[in-house]
């Protein structure tokens, strides 16, 4: 009798990458419901938008580039993008804000360098940083937190907002927004008040921002969840909450006065999306144990130093992105010693 | 008590053990035809020691060379040699060599043989040279015969054997069965390789599942009473069997990168080998047969059998109830290092340890790779500690300065790297094409070494022989010189 032949090995692989995106996508699922309680539901109008604009810009450009359609976009890859695109925008930001950075993200960030495992920077953080420096307007106007605005949004005028830019009659736009708590505290601070001082605001809560915290918490719950199901690593986030507590705590210790202590950098702004969701990014992270511990430690320090020392607010897309350029070279210094070889 | 190291990675995997290792190891019966391939390692080949027509009995030589890394092949029964051919062998890339081909008779008479009883009179050397003339090689899977194994020089301390009965592929049980059925002659194969190696520690390893076999051979210890050796369990972790994982677990020490056990003062063999070399010193009986696992979801009566090497694989499975309907892939050895075979006539060899007959519920049977998304899971799985991505990168841009810098070689093809990979790329692939391609490379190199150092030396040589000419015709002049001088002054003389 005949037999088909293979090479070895012959065992079923034990996983995809199918699988790898859609676990990301279920430990974002904590995150987001906190977001939608906090902030309205214009988070989920954003990442519908996010999704349907990203997959369309994936299919497009590999009708484009000749490639197998279906095949890339079964791997869920572009859906992530589009997600982790569409939290981190401002949950009022108008239609046209999330359409430009996701068609950004996917076409120049991703596909314009090869495609998923090619591109040397986070897609998702280019088409943020990409927004936030072309329309700085939209991308810094959060809204008001539930509860803490003068007027309260229903779903029909958040969608009036976001796709036709229209306020209800009975607001104006700096009734809709507030200030995030990290912007919130450096505009404090450039008043020559205290730390403490700053935090006795309405927007800050019991370990960072009111809601923020919360949405932090969510996030970190995710994280853990992916670390457990064995889908991200724990090297990385580790790094990447050692670096900002370590910094961020000698500076407290130094003057408490003028900086935050290492709790509220941990659970304000996007600290946490960041250290397990968009720094594990697998594709543009190192991938030596001793390079993502490294890796993390760079993007928790930059962290903390544009969010004090920098113009902006906060830094997490920056610092992925800066720590991005070094992963080659990380990874390069960090080999491991292999079996049988002196140290 | 051992304490235990661990290595590096490897994987949990679905053993599928218990599909073939609860039968009773029973005798196959002997097929109507044996073939026996010539070439027995890559470069090694045997020459046939008998002519069409011979009738031959079991245990006779019918092939061997003077290559030093050469074992004599023995019928594996009586019969008459039918053909010596060309036919498809046991061999990853499927081709065709020269086959000796037996008609068996069914009588299987033996050649008359004696072993001695008591081998601790014998000298190392005749034990050597007995397991060398019973054609004995690795029984795990390498097949490199083991009288050279016994032999590694004197500037090499030996301290350890270390028996490997962890079989850690997935569906083989044909060690666990043999340990299971006859834990003595594997125990005295041990004492065997003892006395010929001089030394005093014997360490046999198994995994921790084999209950049954643990159990049978710690009462075989005991009715030996040999405290030199001792049975341990090791955690099955794939690729643990794996020689150098296996001693880094035993010892803690690590093979050095390009050597071989024996410098750190391991000896490693397979448990069949010690049984064959127990059957070869103390009964005289040659390798003719060995345990085999006959395996998969493809086969009706998964089993293992005392199989004749020589038997073809259809036959074989004939006996174990024939193909189930699914069967998709024929694979000789385990499925993850194992190859796969075109053909089930394509008969067993003395390194065959399973043949595993998967259907779509065994094996892969094909998924689209796709990019690397260097997730690293790869490099948490290696064995070697390699970094699997980088060297994917590299051998698939035909870097391969670069794939040595990455430690290529050291790259057992274990395929943990392949199994973990969620873009499902065939990484395995990548690395032994790169491998081949830098053996040829380096061959190339030095073909073309040789061929200037030929030129030069022709070079050389030429000047030399110019100068030896040069210096001929001066001694020449010279002499000519001499003569019409010497003639000169005699004519003076005589003017």
């Amino acid at each position: 009798m005949k037999f088909s032949t293979a090479l070895s090995p012959h065992v079923q692989p034990v996983n995809s990458v199918t699988r790898v995106m859609f676990e990301v996508i279920i430990a974002l699922v904590p995150g987001v419901i906190a977001l939608v309680w906090f902030f309205g539901l214009g988070v989920l109008i954003n990442v519908v938008l996010a999704v349907i604009t990203a997959l369309m810009a994936e299919s497009l450009v590999l009708l484009v580039r000749g490639r197998p359609v279906w095949v890339s976009l079964k791997d869920l890859s572009a859906v992530v993008t589009a997600v982790l695109l569409a939290i981190s925008l401002p949950a009022i930001a108008p239609w046209w804000v999330t359409v430009t950075g996701i068609v950004f993200a996917i076409v120049i960030a991703k596909h314009l360098y090869g495609g998923l495992g090619y591109n040397p920077f986070n897609p998702a953080m280019i088409g943020y940083v990409f927004l936030l420096v072309s329309f700085p307007l939209p991308m810094t106007s959060w809204p008001a937190m539930t509860g803490l605005g003068t007027v309260t949004l229903n779903f029909q005028d958040i969608a009036q907002v976001i796709l036709f830019e229209r306020i209800p009659e009975n607001a104006d736009y700096d009734a809709l927004t507030m200030a995030t708590p990290l912007d919130a505290l450096k505009t404090q601070l450039s008043l020559q008040k205290s730390v403490l001082e700053a935090q006795s605001g309405a927007v800050f809560g019991y370990l960072a921002g009111k809601g923020w915290e919360w949405v932090s918490l969510a996030y970190l719950l995710g994280g853990l969840w992916l670390i457990v199901r064995k889908i991200i690593n724990w090297h990385i986030p580790v790094g990447l909450i050692l670096g900002i507590s370590v910094i961020s705590g000698i500076c407290y210790l130094i003057d408490a006065q003028i900086y935050a202590p290492p709790m509220f950098h941990l659970f304000a702004g996007a600290t946490m999306l960041g250290a397990f969701f968009i720094a594990t990014d697998p594709v543009t992270a190192a991938t030596t144990v001793k390079g993502r511990l490294i890796y993390g430690m760079m993007i928790g320090v930059l962290v903390y130093i544009i969010r004090v020392w920098g113009g902006y607010p906060d830094a997490v897309a920056f610092s992925v992105l800066l720590a991005n350029l070094a992963a080659p070279a990380l990874d390069y210094f960090t080999k491991p010693r292999v079996f049988g070889h002196r140290a | 008590m051992l304490n235990l190291a661990r290595f590096h990675g490897g994987l949990h995997l679905p053993n599928n053990k218990e599909l073939s290792n609860q039968a009773p190891l029973l005798q196959a019966s002997i097929p109507k035809k044996l073939v026996y391939p010539l070439m027995q390692r890559p470069g090694v080949n045997v020459d046939p020691k008998v002519q069409v027509g011979d009738r031959v009995l079991r245990g006779q030589v019918i092939a061997h060379s003077d290559h030093p890394l050469a074992t004599p092949v023995h019928a594996a029964s009586s019969g008459v040699i039918e053909t010596i051919e060309e036919r498809l062998i046991p061999h990853p890339s499927g081709m065709a060599d020269v086959c000796i081909v037996i008609a068996t008779d069914g009588l299987d008479e033996s050649l008359v043989t004696q072993g001695v009883a008591d081998f601790s009179s014998q000298d190392p050397a005749a034990i050597r040279t007995a397991i060398k003339n019973a054609g004995i090689v690795g029984l795990g899977g390498a097949a490199f015969p083991t009288s050279i194994k016994l032999n590694p020089g004197p500037q090499r301390k030996l301290d350890t054997l270390l028996l490997n009965g962890a079989e850690c592929e997935p569906y083989i049980t044909c060690d666990d069965c043999l340990m299971q059925n006859q834990p003595e002659s594997v125990l005295v194969g041990a004492q065997i390789l003892l006395h010929s190696l001089h030394i005093e520690r014997c360490i046999v390893a198994i995994e921790d599942h084999m209950k049954r076999a643990y159990a049978r051979l710690t009462q075989a210890v005991a009715a030996l009473n040999d405290p030199r050796i001792i049975i341990v369990q090791v955690p099955a972790i794939y690729p643990t069997g794996g020689e150098k994982q296996l001693i880094k677990v035993v010892t803690g020490k690590e093979t050095p990168s390009g050597g071989i056990p024996a410098d750190i003062g391991v000896l490693c063999v397979n448990v069949g080998t010690a049984s064959a070399v127990y059957d070869a010193v103390c009964k005289g009986k040659p390798l003719t047969e060995r345990v085999i696992t006959v395996t998969g979801r493809g086969v009706k009566e998964p089993q293992n059998r005392y199989v004749r090497i020589g038997t073809p694989i259809s036959e074989l499975i004939e006996q174990c109830g024939g193909y189930t309907e699914h069967v998709e892939r024929l694979i000789m050895g385990g499925p993850m290092m194992g190859f796969a075979l075109p053909d089930d006539e394509i008969a067993v060899v003395k390194a065959t340890n399973c043949i595993l007959a998967g259907t779509a519920a065994d094996i892969n049977t094909g998924k689209q790779a796709m990019p690397c998304i260097r997730c690293g899971d790869c490099a948490k799985a290696c064995p070697v500690d390699l970094l699997p991505q980088q060297l994917y990168w590299h051998s698939r841009a035909g870097n391969l300065d670069k794939c040595k810098e990455f430690s290529l070689f050291d790259c057992i093809e274990c395929g943990c790297c392949e199994v973990v990979c969620p873009s499902h790329i065939p990484l395995v692939q990548y690395y032994r094409s790169a491998k081949s391609k830098v053996i040829a490379k380096a061959k190339e190199a030095e073909k073309a070494a040789v061929a200037k150092r030929r030129h030069d030396m022709h070079l050389e040589r030429k000047t030399k022989e110019q100068a030896e000419k040069a210096e001929r015709a001066r001694l020449k002049k010279e002499a000519l010189a001499k003569v019409k001088q010497a003639n000169a002054e005699k004519e003076g003389v005589t003017q």
